[in-house]
């Protein structure tokens, strides 16, 4: 966090200085740990072990915070007993299809909800899930879970979720957690003894994690692992709590609440499924789940608002708002698998906005192959990148693979606005969009990306006018008439934007308050549901900006968080059941009895009247369903998940399984890694051998890569900029003293890096900063390397994201990134052709045919070489 | 030059007798530091803004003369950053104002060698042609059951997380429209 956020970080400083415990579990020291009152090392991939053991430490010594557990999370819920665990199927769970490598999580229903098709889920479901990216996409209105199932308050039943969750991680023992994660029991003991001792009703404990922890093969279930602990310990919802992620970009939340996604519409609406949702009403009911509680019930509103604001007056009942202009999912159609499909011919055109993939991406090859095979390629950027110029001097027109003469992508590279030279919001990671003021106008032939596609819409619809063909009509039924201003008198007005996706009556055309004003008869329209009340009494909320020294620590006066300006989620849990503080100290949002309303320093994530007492009518569905005493609104039975009964794809509890590449057999399961990831099996995607299968030892060494606080990701904006590239001149690796011995690697020299996928080299750094770690009798090295170098800018250097391979979570198809096994050798790489001759020997010693397949199953050891 | 003046010259005098004893402000100041001006006070106006580079979301002020940024610094009114910046978002001044930063929209012909200039509109023309044309050779109306997919997979995007919030929202609002699916961003990275 001091190195990637370190203007965040200094509170971290100031509750240290106030007396907070600070601990920091990381593979490599960094500035954060120079900080920390406990620094842990960490082997890279071990991350569900370590957490689990903290779990399995909390259930076995009933640290849990009770109350909150049995009123807030479903720990009492009783589970089917067809439900197998991992523990008795070898790291599987009940209903494991090998030929889909999906589950039918019918076993893992509630009591009583495991015979009823519509509530659960089968591995066809499950596959198309995986494929969209859409696992609990909804929160859990994914697949339905109703609210009435039979619980037991006391938790003993042996099939309620708490025990199916203590026996699950019974075998996560401190003597296991050292063997798999290489911390030392005491050390790991410590971090349990802090971590509890400090939750509760006087005291709470935040977690934060930058989103590397996303780059995992079992990312989601990385994450999911530490909410565990945070419900049990009464964490959530309350100040000085959560599970804090650390976004990376300036509105990459944005990015993600307003998509440039595939498998998403704004306010997370799913971009329909050619099958699972041919006709809107398919749609709008697999969001809704009609019978289930929650403010996910009113999707229909949301839905057709959104079809209002896309499609205005053209949109209509008769049309089914225009649901039949959305065009259809079939599968995947991320990122990673675009970048094959270029490679295969399949795609002719691409649009980089602000996005460098030939540095930033997995596999920096396979995006440069697959960018040298369009017909045409758009760059909008500030500075030249990457993946403008590979057609001329990447690396792979050095080793020959690229040669420009007889390179057809056509390119265009479209100066951008910076910062400062347009209006609009970003949204931080926490959710608060705050607005932008625009300082000068954009010189030369800079433009925003707001005049850029107004002006590529308005010409392709003048362009298609006359045309009659249905295809068209969407388009050309858009409501696109945004009013132009500025100096040129041609930009759409950023606060014009900002007001559709606020959303407003479509007859009078004013603004509405929130989303719970919005309507499914088509009287308004949004732009994105969760935004609404952005423009609140026609006011620009996020450009609020009333002095912090001004106001509580709160600060509600400063930007505006969706929903409804609430800064911290699920915050009726920091009350009690019946609406009182938990305690003085952590008051927050509670019920005022004589107002009939809950109050407090935030905006309750609550009805506003509805009391602690109130109990729902037999029957009720949707807002009305929803207990006083549901502190989790969004899902459908109200409460915080310790056990997923359906939705994820990869099992309703995380459990540990290695890295796709590993040099560790997996302590804990036959099962070696995650059986239902995500894999392009491809010649030109090769993985490194990993343990059951044999070679690995070609590929020793564990690597992991992040972020200097000099340089931003692929380094578009800052190795062109000259103090930050002065601060951090060259691309270096960094090993431990003893891993320098053992390959007699000299500090300050040349060394090269070398997977499946390529070669690189960078300076060598000979550091403690890295420990060799023993892991089961054996020393595990681990090396570490910054990802920001590229060919272009001040400072040039070989692009660590190009040894990484795509394998990615099932959940959400991101890439397995932050760990993979290598080698490290004295010296500089080949250069030229040699280059690719180069990593054919270490594929051929590693065993890696061009049709190489990796087992998904590990259940059996294959039988010893010969 | 009096005595006194002469005195008054000597920083450790002013630290002694004046109101800096720690010698870090008033004290400490030379002729020449006390004859400069800082940039915020002469220029002509203020924005504020929000750094570009990582989610926190610090508070900028960006500072403007003569149409140009002259100066980018913390605010310190934002109770999220408190004023502070880190290295990036104390150099984002360089990044606005870099002669680095590409002014001129460049065009790469296929098979070319090298970069070529273009005018802005006719390169907005082309894309628009070529965005109609991948469109066109692509579409699918129906799967072979007859199943609405009504789109093309004929192009991609790749971007948005350095982007607005509105514009992001335009751009998939437009992508939408013309039935074009494959639109990403780093949030899946």
């Amino acid at each position: 966090m001091a190195e990637a956020h370190p203007v965040g970080f200094q509170y971290v400083v100031e509750a240290k200085k106030r007396g907070a415990k600070i601990i920091h579990v990381d593979p490599r020291f960094t500035r954060t740990s120079a900080l920390a009152h406990s620094y842990v090392t960490v082997r890279a991939g071990a991350d569900i072990a370590f957490l689990g053991g903290i779990v399995n430490y909390i259930l076995s010594n009933s640290k849990d915070f009770r109350e909150y557990v049995v009123a807030y999370t479903n720990a009492s819920m009783i589970v089917s007993e067809d439900f197998q665990d991992t523990e008795d199927l070898g790291g599987l769970f009940s209903g494991y299809d090998p030929e889909t490598n999906a589950y039918d999580q019918t076993s893992w229903a509630y009591e009583g909800q495991q015979d009823d098709e519509a509530a659960t889920q089968d591995e066809d479901e499950a596959a198309v899930d995986r494929e969209t990216a859409s696992g609990l996409e909804q929160e859990s209105h994914g697949p339905p879970v109703p609210a009435d199932v039979p619980r037991d308050p006391t938790l003993q039943h042996p099939r309620c979720v708490y025990q199916v969750l203590k026996r699950h991680y019974a075998r996560y023992t401190p003597e296991v957690v050292e063997q798999v994660c290489g911390v030392p029991q005491d050390k790991f003991l410590e971090v349990c003894e802090a971590w509890t001792a400090n939750s509760g009703r006087e005291r709470t404990t935040a977690l934060v994690y930058s989103v590397g922890w996303t780059q995992h093969s079992v990312g989601v279930q990385y994450i999911r692992t530490g909410a565990i602990i945070q419900l049990l310990l009464g964490n959530m919802g309350r100040p000085g709590g959560g599970v804090m992620a650390l976004r990376g970009h300036a509105s990459i939340q944005g990015s993600t609440d307003i998509p440039t996604l595939f498998n998403l519409l704004p306010g997370y609406l799913p971009m329909p499924h050619f099958t699972q949702h041919e006709t809107f009403r398919q749609w709008v009911d697999a969001i809704r789940h009609p019978e289930q509680q929650g403010f996910w019930a009113n999707a229909e509103s949301y839905a057709v608002s959104l079809l209002k604001a896309y499609w205005g007056d053209a949109a209509t009942a008769e049309n089914d708002w225009g649901y039949g202009w959305l065009p259809r999912l079939t599968g995947d159609h991320g990122t990673y698998q675009q970048v094959l499909d270029m490679i295969d011919g399949k795609i002719k055109g691409y649009f980089l906005l602000g996005q460098n993939p030939a540095v930033g991406s997995a596999h920096g090859k396979a995006q440069r192959l697959g960018m040298a095979n369009l017909d045409w390629l758009v760059v909008r950027d500030l500075f030249m990148i990457e993946s403008a110029t590979f057609w001329k001097d990447g690396p792979e027109v050095a080793t020959g693979e690229i040669v420009p003469e007889e390179c057809k992508t056509e390119v265009f590279f479209m100066p951008a606005a910076s910062h400062a030279e347009k209006e609009g919001t970003f949204t931080q990671t926490q959710r608060m969009l705050q607005w932008r003021e625009k300082a000068v106008e954009p010189p030369g032939d800079c433009r925003s990306e707001l005049w850029f596609f107004y002006h590529l819409g308005r010409i392709v619809r003048e362009r298609l006018a006359e045309s009659t063909l249905p295809r068209d009509q969407g388009l050309l039924k858009l409501t696109w008439d945004y009013p132009l201003h500025g100096e040129r008198g041609d930009e759409p007005s950023g606060e014009d934007v900002l007001k559709e996706i606020n959303g407003y009556d479509t007859a009078t055309g004013e603004l509405v308050p929130n989303f719970t004003s919005l309507k499914a008869d088509g009287s308004t329209a949004c732009g994105c549901w969760i935004y609404s009340g952005v423009f609140k009494d026609g006011v620009n909320q996020a450009a609020r900006r009333k002095p912090g020294s001004e106001q509580d620590w709160v600060a509600r006066e400063w930007g505006w968080a969706w929903p409804s300006d609430r800064r911290t989620l699920y915050n009726r849990a920091s009350a009690d059941p019946d609406g009182k503080p938990w305690s003085e100290r952590k008051k927050y949002v509670w019920w005022d009895e004589e107002a009939g309303e809950w109050t407090g320093y935030d905006v309750p994530d609550f009805e506003k009247t509805k009391p602690p007492s109130y109990r729902p009518p037999e029957g009720a569905t949707g807002v009305e369903a929803i207990s006083g005493d549901d502190a989790f609104i969004m899902q459908g039975d109200g409460k915080g998940w310790l056990y997923a009964p359906s939705g994820l794809i990869d099992g309703p509890m995380p459990t540990h399984y290695e890295p796709v590449e590993s040099t560790v057999r997996n302590p804990l399961y036959q099962q070696q890694a995650n059986p239902t990831r995500k894999l392009y099996e491809r010649a030109d995607n090769l993985t490194n051998p990993s343990v059951p299968e044999p070679h690995s030892e070609v590929f020793p060494y564990v690597f992991s890569t992040s972020r200097l606080t000099e340089h931003h990701t692929a380094g578009g904006m800052s190795r062109q900029l000259a103090y930050l590239s002065e601060l951090q001149p060259e691309m270096f690796v960094e090993v431990s003293p003893e891993l320098a011995a053992e390959r007699g690697l000299e500090h300050l020299g040349w060394a090269h890096i070398v997977t499946a996928r390529a070669a690189i080299e960078a300076r060598v750094m000979v550091t403690d900063r890295l420990t060799p770690l023993r892991i089961d009798g054996r020393v595990i090295h681990q090396l570490w390397l910054p990802y920001h170098w590229g060919g272009e800018g001040l400072v040039t250097g070989d692009s660590a994201n190009d040894l990484i391979g795509i394998t990615l979570d099932p959940n959400v198809l991101i890439q397995e990134s932050k760990v993979g096994t290598c080698d490290i050798q004295p010296g500089r790489r080949p250069t030229g052709p040699q280059l690719l001759e180069y990593v054919v020997g270490y594929r051929r010693r590693a065993g890696l045919a061009p049709d190489h397949h990796t087992p998904m199953l590990t259940g059996n050891e294959p039988e010893e070489p010969g | 030059m009096g005595v006194r003046t002469w005195i008054g010259h000597w920083p450790v005098y002013r630290q002694l007798t004046g109101t800096d004893p720690l010698g870090r402000g008033a004290a400490a100041q030379s002729d020449r530091s006390k004859s400069l001006t800082a940039r915020t006070e002469t220029a002509d106006s203020m924005a504020r803004s929000v750094c570009p580079y990582c989610a926190v979301g610090c508070g900028q002020r960006i500072f403007v003369k003569d149409g140009k940024v002259v100066q980018i610094e913390g605010d310190p009114d934002s109770p999220i950053s408190k004023g502070r910046l880190c290295p990036k978002g104390s150099a984002s001044k360089s990044l606005v104002t870099s002669d680095r930063r590409q002014q001129k929209v460049l065009y790469r012909r296929p098979y070319g060698t090298d970069w070529e200039e273009l005018d802005l509109d006719t390169a907005m023309t082309m894309i628009a042609d070529r965005v109609l044309a991948a469109r066109e050779q692509t579409w699918e109306d129906n799967d072979a059951e007859g199943r609405p997919l009504n789109r093309t997979l004929g192009f991609a995007s790749l971007g948005g997380a350095t982007l607005d919030n509105e514009e992001n929202y335009l751009i998939k609002k437009l992508f939408t429209a013309m039935g074009a699916l494959q639109i990403e961003n780093q949030a899946r990275i």
